[in-house]
């Protein structure tokens, strides 16, 4: 006879809304969780899109994304011509503010050249950028459809095609154009500055910068060879991927993900001392059948079994309909919330430790409840 | 200490001396008390309160330590000094039915359930567990809510259900705490009509502490208990 199911069954609207309060509280614990995982993924989302062995940037520069870098636009040149070097592309990253529908985008724009890496890796729907002039891939947090027009600086575009969940790493929406378009966005001067700056009899400088080159290796030669031919180059830097990879997670949003992380810890804390204080309080209340129980003669593992097996059906279930919660409303969240299924059964699993932990206060009083007290009027 | 058991003695108590605090605040709750209670008997223990009755109870019950003496129980002797057995609580389970003053069923289990739950505890399988536990309400004449919660009941049918839960491990030793004490004088007797009905039809020996008056007429043996001692 499972006593710990015929209470819970004797007092469900009480159980019920006890893991209701319980899931909402794990289910914080999950969604910072998710949003951990979710900013990690955010951070190489646009890594992971160009899919690049080798970033060359800026002479000790670790950019493009941790810092500013701009390099000369033949650079790519160059770099196509090292041995081992199957494609390179030249990139710029510009971060805009664009009203669009009567709200405002804070967007991020890849030039990239049509063709050669730097592409975005999969559309999920339209087509890639096949016009050198004025066309753009969007991603789909932007609202933006295949088709629709939008104007940047001077010029309209056109919306060919459109990405999912690619990102910078502080969440802002991708657009991709061709290189030109881009640099023309980025470096030249609006028609009165450039009249200004003409009259002034100031040179006009060029505009054919980028702000990094990627490159993609053949298979057979390891990109740390590459990247030790290019780094002879006195004026440029270079980081392949993987660096890249550890840059992003490791540094730029470590801070970030430290206090995620933190906060996560206290929420676990918190959780166990407000399930051991539940425990705690339900075991009191029931101090007056325990003594009948013991004087009746139900050894102890009978009377911890009632406690433990609570504390762990409350857990559980909380954490279940938490999780469960966040997975039906993550998309309401602005940022991502990633749910990876090692984290949440990582979870689970200190969610069950808690539980046995925070019996423990519970399983103290019943043990010492004197069964005399049964006989007390 | 070595001692011939007589026939049908169910409990034999000798010299249990039981006291609490030291020096000024000691109280000896008991002094010296030896009794003998046999089968088939219904006994009162009656006294004031503080005369310490309901720590012989606990004594008794294998819930308190005596501070030395002697004691036997259902032929077995479980404290000679000191206890004799690791297990005290199976020592209840085994030997001693508990019907408590406000019936102490356990408010998450059905009447049915609340009898079962000390077969199950005893080793029983459920279903044979059940099957016991309907009998003895059927015995009790409270068949009729063996479906029910105990919160559903009346005071009559919870101390019968009670009664049935006590009965339930056939114990020959019934210790029965104030058992019509929330009862009015009608249901008291055919209470105490049923203790000794169960007393003669179990073979079991009843001890029933209390303050009950009207119950008095309905006792075979009455020991009454003075600061600590038994006056008669």
């Amino acid at each position: 006879m499972n006593l710990a199911f015929r209470d819970i069954r004797h007092k469900l609207g009480r159980f019920i809304l006890t893991c209701l309060g319980l899931s909402l509280l794990l289910g914080v614990v999950v969604t910072m969780a998710g949003i951990y995982r979710g900013q990690t993924a955010d951070a190489l989302a646009l890594l992971n899109a160009t899919d690049a062995d080798v970033w060359i940037v800026e002479s000790g520069s670790q950019g493009p994304f941790a810092e500013a870098s701009r390099v000369p636009g033949d650079t790519r040149e160059l770099v196509a011509r090292i041995y081992g070097v199957e494609e390179a592309g030249s990139l710029t990253l510009q971060t805009v503010q664009l009203l669009h529908n009567g709200r405002r985008l804070r967007i991020q724009i890849v030039g990239y050249e049509p063709g050669r890496p730097g592409a975005p890796a999969h559309l999920t729907d339209g087509r890639q950028i096949t016009s050198s002039r004025f066309e753009l891939i969007a991603d789909r947090q932007t609202g933006l459809k295949v088709g629709e027009r939008i104007t940047l600086g001077r010029d309209n575009f056109t919306v060919v095609g459109l990405t999912s969940g690619v990102v910078t790493l502080s969440g802002d929406s991708v657009l991709y154009m061709a290189l030109r378009d881009a640099q023309q966005l980025q470096f030249d001067l609006a028609p009165p500055a450039a009249r200004k700056e003409a009259a002034r009899g100031a040179q006009r400088s060029g505009t054919d910068f980028v702000n990094a080159v990627v490159a993609r290796v053949s298979p057979n030669v390891p990109s740390a060879v590459i990247a030790a031919e290019i780094a002879r180059w006195k004026h440029l830097s270079v980081l392949t991927g993987a660096q890249q990879e550890t840059l992003l997670t490791r540094t730029v949003i470590e801070r970030a993900s430290r206090q995620i992380g933190l906060f996560m810890t206290v929420l676990t804390l918190v959780s166990a001392v407000i399930i051991a204080l539940i425990v705690y309080t339900l075991t009191l209340d029931k101090t007056r059948d325990i003594a009948t129980l013991k004087m009746i003669g139900a050894p102890d593992r009978t009377i911890i079994g009632l406690i433990v097996q609570q504390a762990l059906l409350m857990g559980v279930s909380g954490f279940v309909i938490g999780t469960l919660l966040v997975y039906l409303f993550r998309g309401v969240f602005p940022r991502r919330i990633e749910m990876l299924p090692t984290d949440i059964a990582g979870l689970f699993v200190v969610v069950v430790v808690v539980c046995l932990a925070a019996s423990a206060l519970g399983v103290r009083v019943a043990v010492k409840v004197d069964p005399s007290r049964a006989l007390a009027g | 200490m070595v001692e011939t058991k007589p026939a049908d003695a169910l409990v034999e108590i000798r010299r249990i001396s039981k006291h609490f605090g030291e020096g000024e605040a000691r109280v000896d709750a008991l002094r010296d008390v030896t009794l003998t209670i046999n089968a088939r008997e219904v006994v009162g223990l009656l006294g004031p309160s503080g005369s310490g009755k309901s720590t012989l109870l606990n004594a008794i019950a294998c819930i308190l330590e005596p501070d030395g003496g002697w004691m036997r129980l259902d032929g077995e002797v479980v404290y000679d000094n000191r206890w004799l057995r690791g297990n005290l609580r199976r020592l209840r389970l085994d030997k001693i039915g508990f019907i408590f003053q406000s019936h102490n069923l356990l408010p998450f289990l059905n009447c049915t359930d609340n009898v079962a739950l000390v077969l199950t505890l005893a080793g029983w399988k459920m279903n044979a567990a059940a099957a016991r536990a309907r009998e003895l309400l059927t015995y009790l004449q409270v068949e009729h809510r063996a479906a029910a919660m105990p919160g559903q009941l009346s005071g009559g049918e919870a101390q019968r259900v009670a009664i049935a839960r006590a009965l339930a491990n056939r114990p020959r030793i019934i210790l029965a705490d104030e058992p019509t004490a929330a009862l009015d004088s009608a249901r008291a007797g055919i209470v105490m009509d049923l203790l000794h009905k169960l007393a003669v039809d179990q073979d079991a020996a009843i001890i029933a502490v209390t303050h009950d008056d009207k119950i008095l007429g309905r006792l075979d043996r009455i020991y009454r208990m003075v600061d600590g001692r038994l006056a008669g």
